[in-house]
C-alpha cells in the first residue's frame, strides 16, 4: 500500500524503469554509485505532488540564498519538462545535435585535455575557454547531477545544458559576475525557454546597482535577447570537437554578434 | 560477570545460527539488492551474511551500520533545523514529555545513547538544575535563620552541589553528530556534568551497573540488532535503574494514519532536499519508521531483554511512543 504512494506515473512508454544493481564484493561507497533505482544514476522517482512541492520549495530557497546552486538546479528540473522536450526535438532535427544525443559527451575536467588546450593559439575557442576558467576561478566539475527528470534522454539534455553554460560565457564574452550572469540568463531564456532561466532573468536584475542596470537595459539586454532568439541551438554544437576553431568563426557560425560592451572579470568583486 | 557471560553465550549461539543459515540458503537468498524491481541482477557478497532492512531496501547486516553512519554524517549539520521543520517543532514537546516522565532528581547519572546533538542531555541538566534550585528554595524557607555552622558549610559545598552531582553522558556512534552536539554545548556555555563518548549501542564502552537512567531517543530504530542494544542497556543500568525509549511507532487511528503517511512520504523527502540538500537520507528516515516494530511488539522485546514493569505511552496519537522499563 505504501509503495503505491510514490509510484511514478510520468514515465515515457519507451523508457520502462528498470533497476540495475551491481553489488560490488567490497562495500559500496554511496547510494547511487554502484546500485541505482530509476532510469539513470542519480535519478530519484517523484510523484507530481512531490515535484510541485519541490518546485515551490526550491524556488523559495533559491530566492533566499542565490548561492544554493543545487536549488536552482532542482527548480530547473521540476519546471522544465516542456522546454526540455522542445530542446530535445530541436537537437534531433539538427545533424550535429543528433550526434550529441547518440554519443552523449560530457564536459568534465577528466575528459578535457588541458595541456593541449593551453597550447592552442590565442583567439581559438579552446584557449579562450581555458582563459575564462582561469580568470573567473571556475571549474566545469561544479555542475550538479540531474535528479528529478523522469526521462533518461531529457535528463541528458538538461545535463548538457548545465555543462554548456560555461562555454556560453566564453561565446558571449561574459564574466561570472552578477551582470555577466544575468546577461547569459537573458540569452538562455530566449534560447531555451526554460522557466528557471526566465525566472532568473526577471529576478537577477533586482540585485544590480543602477549603473549596471542601465548597461543591462540599454545595450547588453537587448543584445542578449536578440541573439538568443536568432542563434542556432547552442546545445546542438559538439564543442568538444571544436577547440581549435577560431572563436570569431564559431560566433559567426552560430549567428551570435560579439558583445557590445567588454566586461572584465575584475568586476567580479562588486555586483 | 554473569551478565557478560550471558552475552558471550548469546553471541556464540547467534554465530552458530548464522552458519546454519548460510549453509541452508546456498546461492539464492544471500545478500540483498534494491527491492521493488523485476529485472534485478545481483552478485552476492562473498561472506554470505544475513540480510536486514535499510528502509525498504534489503541489505547485508554488515552494510546497514555503514549506511546508517553515512546518513547521519550527511545530515548532522542540518539535523536540528530539519527536526523542527519536519515535526513543526513538536519534537521539542515529545522530548520535554520524556523528561517529565523521567522526573530526574539531583545526583542521578544519565546515559543518553544515540544522543548525537545532545537534546536529551541538555534538557536533563536543565531539569535537574531547576529541581536543585527548588530544593534550595524549600530549604531556605524552612531555615530562615541559619547558624554560622550552616552558613560556612553552604559556602564550602556550593560548587560541589552544582551540576557535577548529576552527570549526563552522551554516547553516539557517529562522530559528526557528537561534534555538532559539542558545538551546541559550547555556544550555550554548558560544560559541567556533561561528557561526550563515541560508542556503539550494541557494545557500550561502559562497565556494568553504572547508570541510573538510560535513554535512547529516536535512535533505536537505526540499530542493526535491537535485542543486543536492549541487553547492553540492561547491563549498564544499576539495579533499580530505568530504561526509557522515545521512538516513532504505529498510529492507531486510521484517518490520522493516512494523513501521516501522505505527509511522511510526500513532504519529508522534499523538505530534506530543499533544506539539507539530501533527499535519500530523509527517504530512509520515513521508511525506517515503517520497518520498526509496533508498540506491543517492542514492549515484548524489552521484556525479553529482562526488564520489568514495561509500559508504553502513545504521544501524538501513536506517532511517537514512550517505552519504559526497570532493571530489578
Amino acid at each position: 500500500m505504501l509503495c503505491g504512494l510514490y509510484a511514478n506515473d510520468v514515465i515515457d512508454s519507451h523508457n520502462l524503469p528498470t533497476a540495475v544493481c551491481v553489488h560490488q564484493l567490497h562495500s559500496s561507497p554511496g547510494f547511487t554509485d554502484s546500485c541505482y533505482d530509476g532510469l539513470y544514476p542519480g535519478h530519484i522517482q517523484t510523484t507530481p505532488i512531490q515535484k510541485a512541492l519541490l518546485a515551490v520549495g526550491s524556488g523559495v530557497a533559491a530566492l533566499q540564498n542565490p548561492y544554493r546552486h543545487d536549488m536552482v538546479a532542482v527548480l530547473g528540473e521540476t519546471t522544465g519538462h516542456l522546454a526540455l522536450i522542445n530542446l530535445r526535438d530541436r537537437m534531433k532535427n539538427d545533424p550535429e545535435g543528433y550526434t550529441i544525443l547518440t554519443e552523449r559527451p560530457r564536459i568534465r575536467l577528466s575528459t578535457l585535455d588541458l595541456s593541449r588546450m593551453a597550447s592552442l593559439p590565442d583567439g581559438s575557442f579552446g584557449r579562450e575557454y581555458l582563459r575564462f576558467l582561469e580568470d573567473n576561478h571556475v571549474t566545469p566539475d561544479s555542475r550538479a547531477d540531474v535528479k528529478f527528470v523522469d526521462n533518461e534522454e531529457l535528463a541528458y539534455v538538461m545535463q548538457r545544458y548545465r555543462e554548456v553554460h560555461d562555454l556560453l560565457h566564453t561565446l558571449l564574452g561574459m564574466p561570472t559576475n552578477m551582470l555577466g550572469e544575468v546577461a547569459v540568463k537573458w540569452f538562455e531564456a530566449a534560447q531555451t525557454g526554460l522557466p528557471m532561466c526566465a525566472l532568473g532573468a526577471v529576478l537577477g536584475p533586482l540585485r544590480l546597482n543602477s549603473s549596471r542596470l542601465q548597461s543591462l537595459f540599454t545595450s547588453l539586454g537587448p543584445w542578449a535577447l536578440q541573439n538568443g532568439r536568432r542563434s542556432r541551438c547552442i546545445l546542438s554544437i559538439f564543442y568538444e570537437r571544436r577547440w581549435e576553431q577560431n572563436l570569431e568563426d564559431l560566433r559567426q557560425e552560430l549567428n551570435i554578434e560579439p558583445p557590445p560592451v567588454i566586461l572584465s572579470a575584475a568586476n567580479k568583486r562588486s555586483t | 560477570m554473569a551478565a557478560s557471560m550471558r552475552l558471550l553465550v548469546r553471541r556464540v549461539l547467534r554465530l552458530s545460527h548464522r552458519n546454519i543459515n548460510v549453509a541452508a540458503a546456498g546461492g539464492s537468498g544471500r545478500s540483498g539488492c534494491c527491492s521493488g524491481s523485476s529485472s534485478c541482477r545481483c552478485f552476492s557478497d562473498a561472506t554470505g551474511d544475513r540480510s536486514t532492512h535499510f528502509g525498504f531496501e534489503t541489505v547485508p547486516e554488515t552494510e546497514k551500520a555503514k549506511r546508517v553512519y553515512k546518513v547521519f554524517e550527511n545530515v548532522a549539520q542540518k539535523y536540528d533545523v530539519m527536526n523542527d521543520a519536519m515535526s513543526l517543532g513538536i519534537h521539542r514537546v515529545w522530548k520535554d514529555m520524556l523528561l517529565h516522565a523521567m522526573h530526574p532528581q539531583p545526583g542521578v547519572r544519565l546515559l543518553d545513547v544515540a544522543g548525537g546533538t545532545g537534546d536529551i542531555a541538555f534538557r536533563f541538566l536543565e531539569y535537574v538544575q531547576s529541581q536543585q534550585e527548588r530544593q534550595k528554595r524549600r530549604a531556605a524557607r524552612s531555615t530562615q535563620t541559619p547558624s554560622w555552622q550552616d552558613i560556612s558549610t553552604n559556602y564550602s559545598t556550593e560548587d560541589k552541589d552544582g551540576p557535577q552531582e548529576s552527570k549526563a553522558v552522551v554516547c553516539d556512534i557517529n562522530k559528526e553528530m557528537l561534534k555538532v552536539g559539542k558545538q551546541k554545548a559550547d555556544s550555550m556555555g554548558v560544560s559541567a556534568g556533561l561528557s561526550w563518548v563515541v560508542g556503539d549501542a550494541e557494545e557500550l564502552p561502559f562497565d556494568d551497573d553504572q547508570f541510573d537512567i538510560y535513554t535512547i531517543a529516536f535512535g533505536i530504530r537505526n540499530v542493526t540488532h535491537i535485542d543486543q542494544a536492549l541487553q547492553e542497556a540492561l547491563r549498564v543500568l544499576k539495579p533499580g535503574g530505568r530504561f526509557m525509549c522515545l521512538e516513532f511507532s504505529k498510529v492507531t487511528n486510521p484517518v490520522l494514519a493516512r494523513l501521516y503517511d501522505t505527509y511522511s512520504f510526500q513532504m519529508i523527502p522534499v523538505l530534506g532536499e530543499v533544506i539539507a540538500g539530501d533527499w535519500k537520507s530523509y527517504q530512509y528516515l520515513v521508511e525506517s519508521i515503517r520497518k520498526f516494530p509496533d508498540q506491543e511488539e517492542f514492549k515484548g522485546m524489552i521484556e525479553d531483554a529482562g526488564f520489568y514493569c514495561v509500559h508504553y505511552h502513545n504521544l501524538t496519537g501513536g506517532v511517537v511512543a514512550l517505552h519504559s522499563g526497570f532493571k530489578l
